[in-house]
């Protein structure tokens, strides 16, 4: 699945918009999650799960190509924690 | 743009769904300039009540995954450089 997927989908779920106004509201979706994920706040989709930047101190690391020691610099990361709903959903579609 | 409420509202459901969906078909997904999600299937094994130390039963089972694309990793971790601040992990 890509974001033209999700634009059909969007397309599909209003009466009387153009393609372009589904690819421009998928977008402005995707927008604002980033620029709230920017500012390190979490992001809280209901039934689906949280996007969340934590933020890691420094630690020792190595390459793992040469085994050559690297001070791993402190940043931060995004995670995604899934919602109960999610991973219930996931595993009810069991075979 | 202009938005309403509830056009927007509207819109995160479709989008969200849409990937649930995908994800139980076991579809990979990748959105550019976000990132992508892949379900990861794990194995049933005996784990244990970290409480009571009892042995427990997990059955296999399947947990989405995500990992966020170069362009908004790097956003992320630009953004921290702008802060001074002490960091917890």
């Amino acid at each position: 699945m890509t974001k033209a997927d999700l634009i059909n989908r969007v397309y599909g779920a209003f009466e009387g918009i153009s393609r372009k106004e589904a690819a421009e509201l998928v977008e402005t979706v995707f927008d604002a999650i980033k620029e709230t994920l920017e500012r390190g706040e979490k992001v809280k989709i209901s039934g689906f799960g949280n996007f969340v930047v934590r933020r890691k101190r420094e630690r020792p690391g190595r390459n793992p190509q040469t085994g050559q020691e690297i001070t791993i610099t402190a940043r931060r990361v995004l995670t995604f924690k899934p919602s109960q709903m999610l991973k219930t959903g996931l595993n009810a579609a069991d075979d | 743009m202009k938005l309403s409420k509830g056009k927007a509202q509207v819109t995160v459901n479709t989008v969200f769904d849409a990937l649930r969906d995908a994800m139980i078909r076991e579809e990979r997904i990748e959105i550019r300039g976000f990132g992508s999600f892949e379900v990861r299937h794990y194995d049933s094994y005996e784990g244990r009540n970290p409480r009571t130390g009892d042995p427990v039963h997990v059955a296999p089972k399947k947990l989405p995954f995500f990992k966020a694309g170069k362009e908004l990793r790097e956003r992320i971790n630009a953004a921290s450089r702008l802060e001074d601040e002490s960091f917890g992990s």
